[in-house]
Formats: C-alpha cells, sequence, structure tokens
C-alpha cells in the first residue's frame, strides 16, 4: 500500500500507454489502495475478497461495515468499475482516451473523499448516512428525553 | 384520486436555504409551478428541519422537527403532500417518516415533544413527502412539459447533479428503486428526464451523486473546493456547458467553490451552474430575471443570451 500521496500522483500519472489494459489496472489498484488506507485506519486487515467480481467493492463494503457515510463513495467506486470495464471491453473506441481520462477523476474523487474523511471523519455524515435512530450521543440528551 | 392529481396542489416547505442563499431556487419553483398550473400552499409557521446540526446533535430531535413541519400540513391545513425542494429538507422529513415508523422511542419523544409544544403529533403516514423532481414529473410529467416548452433548450449540454441526500440513505426513500418509472437510487434520472423533454441534451455524469464535502464547505474549506473543483471538471470533459442542481446546499457549494479554487488553486472550470427549475422556467418561456438567474453567485446570463434564453 502507497503512502496517500504516492497514490494521488499515481492517478495523475496514468496515461493511455500502448498497453492500456496496464493502464487500467493500476488505476484499479491506486483505487483499491485508496479504501485499503481507511480499512487499516480502523484498525483492520483489508479483505482480498470480491464482490460481484471485484475487490474494490470488496474493499468498499469492508470499510462502510458500521459506518454508513461511507456509502458516499459506493457509486463512485461502481463508476470506477463501469469505466473500467468500458474501456476493456472496447479499447479501440474513438471514446478511449477520454473515458480512461474520465476515470482518473472517478478514482481522483475516491481518493479526495477518503482522504478528506480520514482528516474529518464526519465528512458525508450529513448527507448520506441518517445516523442510526438508536446511536447514542456522547452529549447529553436529558433534556429531550425528559420533555 | 390519481398522483397527478394529488400533487396538483401540495403544501410546500421550503426551508432556511431557500429564504436564504438559495433564494433563486425559491423564486424559480414558485414560477415553474404557476407557470404550469400548479398550486403551492406554504407550510404555516414552519419550523427548521433539523438540518445537519441537531440531528448530528441529537437525531431524535430533529425527528420532532421534521415530524412538526408534517404536522401542521396534515393536521392544521389538512394537506396530504408535502413538497420540499431542498435536499437536506427532503432528507430529514423522509427519514423523520422512516424513524416514526420503525423506532418506537422516537415516536415517543415526538409524541411527548409534540404534545409539550402544544400541537398535534404526527402519525407515520399522515402525510407523503416529495422533492421538486417528483411534483413536476408526476403532476405534469415530460409528454407535459414538452407540450408546454416555448424556448426549447435545445443546443445546451446538461450534466446534471443530484448530490447526496436526494438518494442516500436507501431506506428512507422505499418509493425509490421500485420498477419503471421510480427513481433510481444509485442512478438517479428524474431530473435528466425533466430537462431532456424541455430539449436540453444531458451528458453521460458519472459524479452525478458524489460527494462535494457539503456539510464541511465552512469547517474544511479545503477537501470541499477539491472535491467540488473535481466534480466542475468531469462535468466539463464530460462535455457539459451547464451542471444543473436540485438542491441549494450542493448549488451553493459548487458556486462558492468554484470561485474559490481559481483563487487558492489556481484552476478556473468555466461551467455554468443553474437549478433545474430554472432551466425549466426559462423553457417554459420565463424572463431569466423571473427565475432568478440574477440572484444566483455566478454569472450565466452570457451564456444564456449566446443560447437564445437571455
Amino acid at each position: 500500500m502507497r503512502p496517500l500521496a504516492d497514490i494521488e500522483a499515481g492517478i495523475a500519472a496514468i496515461s493511455a500507454t500502448p498497453d492500456l489494459q496496464a493502464s487500467l489496472d493500476e488505476l484499479l489498484k491506486l483505487s483499491e489502495e485508496v479504501i485499503e488506507h481507511w480499512v487499516v485506519a480502523r484498525g483492520e486487515e483489508p479483505t482480498d475478497e470480491k464482490r460481484e467480481g471485484f475487490r474494490l467493492l470488496g474493499l468498499h463494503r469492508q470499510g462502510a461495515k458500521g459506518d454508513p457515510s461511507f456509502n458516499a463513495c459506493r457509486e463512485t467506486c461502481r463508476e470506477v468499475l463501469f469505466h473500467y470495464n468500458l474501456i476493456s471491453m472496447d479499447p479501440q473506441h474513438a471514446e478511449t482516451t477520454n473515458r480512461l481520462e474520465m476515470m482518473k477523476m472517478i478514482s481522483n474523487h475516491l481518493y479526495l473523499f477518503i482522504s478528506g474523511k480520514m482528516q474529518v471523519a464526519e465528512l458525508g455524515d450529513f448527507c448520506c448516512s441518517s445516523k442510526p435512530i438508536r446511536l447514542t450521543p456522547d452529549i447529553d440528551r436529558k433534556e429531550t428525553q425528559e420533555a | 384520486m390519481t398522483t397527478k392529481d394529488k400533487y396538483k396542489k401540495v403544501a410546500y416547505y421550503p426551508g432556511c436555504a431557500l429564504e436564504g442563499t438559495g433564494h433563486s431556487y425559491n423564486r424559480s419553483t414558485k414560477a415553474v409551478g404557476k407557470k404550469l398550473g400548479l398550486e403551492l400552499v406554504e407550510v404555516e409557521n414552519w419550523n427548521c428541519c433539523g438540518a445537519m446540526e441537531v440531528k448530528n446533535v441529537d437525531p431524535k430531535l430533529q425527528t420532532y422537527l421534521s415530524s412538526r413541519v408534517m404536522s401542521v400540513a396534515a393536521n392544521e391545513m389538512d394537506m396530504d403532500v408535502v413538497m420540499a425542494p431542498c435536499n437536506g429538507c427532503y432528507h430529514n422529513l423522509k427519514k423523520a417518516e422512516y424513524d416514526l415508523k420503525n423506532d418506537a422511542e422516537s415516536a415517543d419523544v415526538v409524541d411527548r415533544l409534540s404534545k409539550k409544544a402544544g400541537h398535534k403529533t404526527y402519525e407515520s403516514g399522515q402525510v407523503e413527502t416529495i422533492h421538486a423532481l417528483d411534483w413536476i414529473k408526476d403532476a405534469i410529467g415530460e409528454d407535459g412539459l414538452a407540450e408546454r416548452v416555448k424556448n426549447s433548450l435545445s443546443g445546451i449540454k446538461v450534466a446534471n447533479y443530484y448530490g447526496c441526500m436526494y438518494t442516500r440513505p436507501r431506506h428512507i426513500f422505499p418509493e425509490k428503486d421500485a420498477g419503471p418509472g421510480s427513481e433510481s437510487t444509485s442512478k438517479p434520472h428524474f431530473m435528466d428526464d425533466l430537462l431532456a423533454a424541455a430539449g436540453a441534451e444531458n451528458v453521460e455524469f458519472p459524479l452525478k451523486t458524489a460527494c462535494c464535502g457539503g456539510a464541511h464547505t465552512l469547517s474544511d474549506s479545503d477537501t470541499s473546493t477539491k472535491l467540488v473543483l473535481n466534480i466542475l471538471k468531469a462535468a466539463k470533459l464530460a462535455g457539459a456547458d451547464v451542471i444543473a442542481t436540485e438542491c441549494p446546499t450542493c448549488h451553493s457549494g459548487l458556486e462558492m467553490h468554484q470561485i474559490r479554487a481559481e483563487k487558492t488553486l489556481g484552476e478556473k472550470v468555466d461551467i455554468n451552474i443553474l437549478y433545474f427549475t430554472q432551466l425549466l422556467g426559462m423553457a417554459l418561456g420565463l424572463k431569466p430575471k423571473k427565475v432568478g438567474v440574477h440572484e444566483n453567485i455566478s454569472d450565466s446570463m452570457k451564456f444564456l443570451k449566446q443560447k437564445g434564453l437571455g
């Protein structure tokens, strides 16, 4: 697992080289490593399990366990894979360069979201998670309960 | 009564943002409703939905605040549909509905607070909460909209940005992902459908529900700026002239960080940001000022004039 800064640089450095599949695989690996950082920061071992044929989705599921706000990047992971498949299945397509550029941006979004979330854990909390209704917050809720 | 008829007259819950930074969304929503012959009756003496501040401190108090809005609509105004154009309000009302149906403790807190406040307790299922997208899509529909278009949006390429609260978490939106014709939580399309009916060309936009750092726009501005910049660049790469929005928080965030990205990161992304109701209003023949284009932070007038809408 490379440091986050190297991952960011790695995503930016991807280009449509003659070995396109190798570039795609590298971009997918970088996306996986972003989630690995999140999983390791939570004190867990990153899974090798695949979901729907991809480790990225297995890692996402692991990262979201017990933290619904992590689902804010669920569709981002799916879009990474959609573009991976799109390019892999038709590498000669006229839009391939554009598609690869878009896949880089989506991977970059995953990187930005997760690296941001590692600094501010609540990122995505308000928007996507709707905190579990039985959650007991740290502060005293006595007043509400006694009303 | 069909859904189409039911949505012709709805209780309108603008929420706090539409009276402040999202005023142009308020103006354009009302103008579009009037133009389409749909009646909005503002919820009397409405209060904050609990937004992020209350919800993060005490989710049950947020459930109460949202339930009070629904109680006023149901018990004091005899309305059975509440329309909330703001994703935050829409999300919170939906969450309150879910909590009241599924968590006895939440229902108990809401009942006690309602009695203390002196109004009838909201009972789960008394009203249906919908978004402005549901409202126009179901009350008018794509065909009805296409018939009323006076200035087609043809030649305008749009990236539709829904943000995150419109579809997440899935379990509070049981009507979504319900088969043909329903909204999708993984790839929402109602805004795409409506703008296409008005003549716009929607581009394939993979970040339509991606995080923009919304709630941390002030507390962690750098992260938000980078997230927004990536969204703007992706929309541009997708070929869009305009990012259409349906939430005042998303809209303000995109506009503010577009400027901030230029100032702090030196990256300028030349793309217009407009509420979907502004685009629809202009397609229906309304002038830009009638839909509050002048109230947006970013200036889209040059672009709109080029496209024959200004």
